[in-house]
């Protein structure tokens, strides 16, 4: 490697087409080229990493990486990375990705920020960052002086390149890649409605006040007027078993356009799982309940007749 | 929170196993009482997370290890992962190292797959279910799309999620009796490692922490009738334009 260089990788295809985005930012600020990294078996379509801005892909294809595994995958970033000899990686965020980034770094003996909304470069050539913490209640800034510095980012932190015809070096790397001791013996497929709700541009979301599992229907009509998910607080999925998946910190984190929460109260870890919303509106009879805190829209009153009347108001208007 | 500064006040919070750690302590809890064995605690901290350890005795672990150094404070999840992987070696013999996985403050998810890398030992994240079975391990790892039911050997990292179980509320009875349980702490230089190099070899820095300003509306429809006040929060939500009609 001859240049300085800042090189990104998720096995989520979508997220690492937004690392490339950050990734060609910071390269700028420190003169360096940006390295797309795809690995997996039989591998199709990865030039387009080159559209979206990467100067170099560096391909690994083995049938050992056909499905995440992290040993394999660890290998593979680490051969990669030898290679680039990055001052910067950057990994996605996902479960699997913040597994990969703390084996990397620690092989690469470097520090790592996780889940980072906001990067840059100091001006003494440090890598800083914004995190969300406490539940996502609070932004901490970080700075990292070890290289390669290194930080994992969510999902729609930064937006992903404008794809253009350019051209990039590929790259074809031959890892020894090694097999994982941890053996998979079934993957279990999430039910429908638990996932997705990630993607959703529109959520309507029960709480407690709601009395019984029947009375859902409310819910059910106002996501139909709306094209919404349905989602849950997590006693609603985890005490009573209504739903599958609930939204919150232990839960998942949602960005939709339109948040809608019917009888929840707002505590702070279900706040940390809607505070990307776009708007969000609440019905919650307690007039002191935190959730018209974090709304834009709230109504106190009694989710039994306003979420009903409220369906009634939408479908007159999207007819 | 500090209305006026926006920073979080930590001082003077009394320290408790975070509690994820705790159904981490659960889970290999569980394990002793079905499989034997012993259940040791590692932790780093002060006067306060002896306190705490006293819990994590009471809720049955057999032993208690604290790092305590006061020139470890505040270094990163490289230089922790470091100080616990020489912690780990002056305990001796373990079969399973659990972690929880991650706490809700600042350590980021990173200690339990760091200490399985620089250990060379397999690993198991996410985890939500956990059992023996004929030696090896079987687990369900909780990832976003799938779950994933893995098998490893031992030894082995494991670290836990919040799913994993309820952690018991320890009785009066073992309350005192934790008392009289083993409590050994140690600093650096008892585990042989120079202070300097671990502050120094710490990449990783915290500049400032600040609560983000909510920007809501915080706007409260007021009406006569209900069925008013869904018509003006319908207009709201058309007249923001987050729905595509």
């Amino acid at each position: 490697m001859v240049g300085k260089a800042v090189m990104v990788f998720s096995e989520d295809r979508e997220l690492e087409l937004q690392l490339l985005g950050i990734g060609r930012e910071l390269a700028g600020k420190i003169d360096a080229e940006l390295a797309a990294l795809a690995l997996g078996s039989g591998i199709v379509g990865a030039e387009e990493f080159v559209e979206y801005g990467a100067d170099r892909l560096i391909v690994v294809d083995d049938p050992g990486l056909s499905e995440f595994s992290v040993e394999p995958y660890r290998a593979a970033v680490l051969v990669a990375a030898r290679v680039v000899e990055p001052e910067i990686l950057l990994l996605g965020a996902t479960r699997r990705g913040k597994e990969l980034a703390a084996r990397v770094a620690a092989a690469l003996d470097t520090g790592c920020m996780t889940e980072c909304i906001e990067l840059d470069v100091d001006d003494r050539g440090r890598l800083t960052a914004k995190r969300l913490i406490y539940g996502g209640s609070t932004i901490a800034t970080e700075a990292s002086s070890r290289k390669p510095h290194m930080a994992t980012v969510p999902a729609r932190a930064f937006e992903k390149p404008e794809p253009s015809s350019r051209t990039g070096e590929i790259v074809f790397l031959d890892v020894e890649v090694p097999a994982p001791r941890v053996e998979v013996v079934e993957r279990r497929e999430k039910t429908r409605g638990d996932i997705g709700l990630e993607d959703a541009q529109v959520i309507v979301s029960a709480g407690r006040g709601f009395r019984g599992r029947e009375d859902l229907r409310l819910l059910e009509e106002l996501a139909e007027v709306l094209g919404a998910k349905m989602g849950c607080t997590r006693p609603v999925a985890a005490d009573l078993g209504w739903m599958e998946a609930w939204i919150g910190i232990s839960g998942h984190k949602v960005a939709p356009r339109l948040y809608v929460a019917c009888g929840i109260s707002g505590t702070i870890q279900h706040a940390a799982g809607i505070r990307d919303a776009q708007l969000i509106v609440s019905i919650n009879s307690q007039e002191g309940a935190n959730i018209h805190e974090l709304s834009d829209y709230s109504i106190v009153g009694d989710l039994y007749t306003v979420v009903p009347a409220l369906t009634r108001a939408l479908r007159e208007r999207l007819r | 929170m500090d209305p006026s500064t926006r920073r979080p006040r930590t001082e003077g919070v009394k320290r408790r196993i975070s509690d994820v750690d705790k159904r981490a302590l659960e889970a290999a809890i569980r394990l002793k009482e079905e499989h034997g064995g012993e259940v040791a605690t590692l932790s780093m901290g002060g006067e306060r997370t002896r306190t705490a350890m006293l819990e994590a005795l009471a809720m049955g672990a057999d032993a208690a290890y604290i790092v305590n150094d006061e020139a470890l404070a505040g270094v990163d999840s490289l230089a922790t992962s470091k100080v616990l992987m020489a912690a780990l070696g002056e305990v001796g013999g373990y079969d399973l190292v659990l972690c929880g996985e991650m706490t809700l403050d600042s350590l980021s998810a990173q200690v339990g797959p760091r200490l399985a890398e620089l250990l060379d030992l397999p690993q198991v994240t996410y985890a939500k279910h956990l059992e023996l079975v004929d030696g090896r391990l079987r687990a369900v790892r909780e990832l976003e799309d799938v779950d994933e039911v893995v098998e490893v050997g031992l030894p082995s990292v494991v670290s836990v999620v919040r799913e994993i179980n309820e952690p018991r509320i320890p009785s009066l009875m073992n309350i005192m009796r934790a008392k009289r349980k083993p409590v050994e702490e140690w600093d650096a230089a008892t585990l042989g490692l120079s202070t300097e190099e671990i502050r120094a070899g710490s990449s990783v820095e915290v500049l400032e922490v600040v609560a983000p300003l909510v920007e809501r509306k915080r706007i409260i429809i007021e009406a006569e009738t209900v069925e008013e006040a869904a018509e003006k929060l319908a207009e709201a939500i058309l007249s923001e334009g987050v729905l595509e009609v």
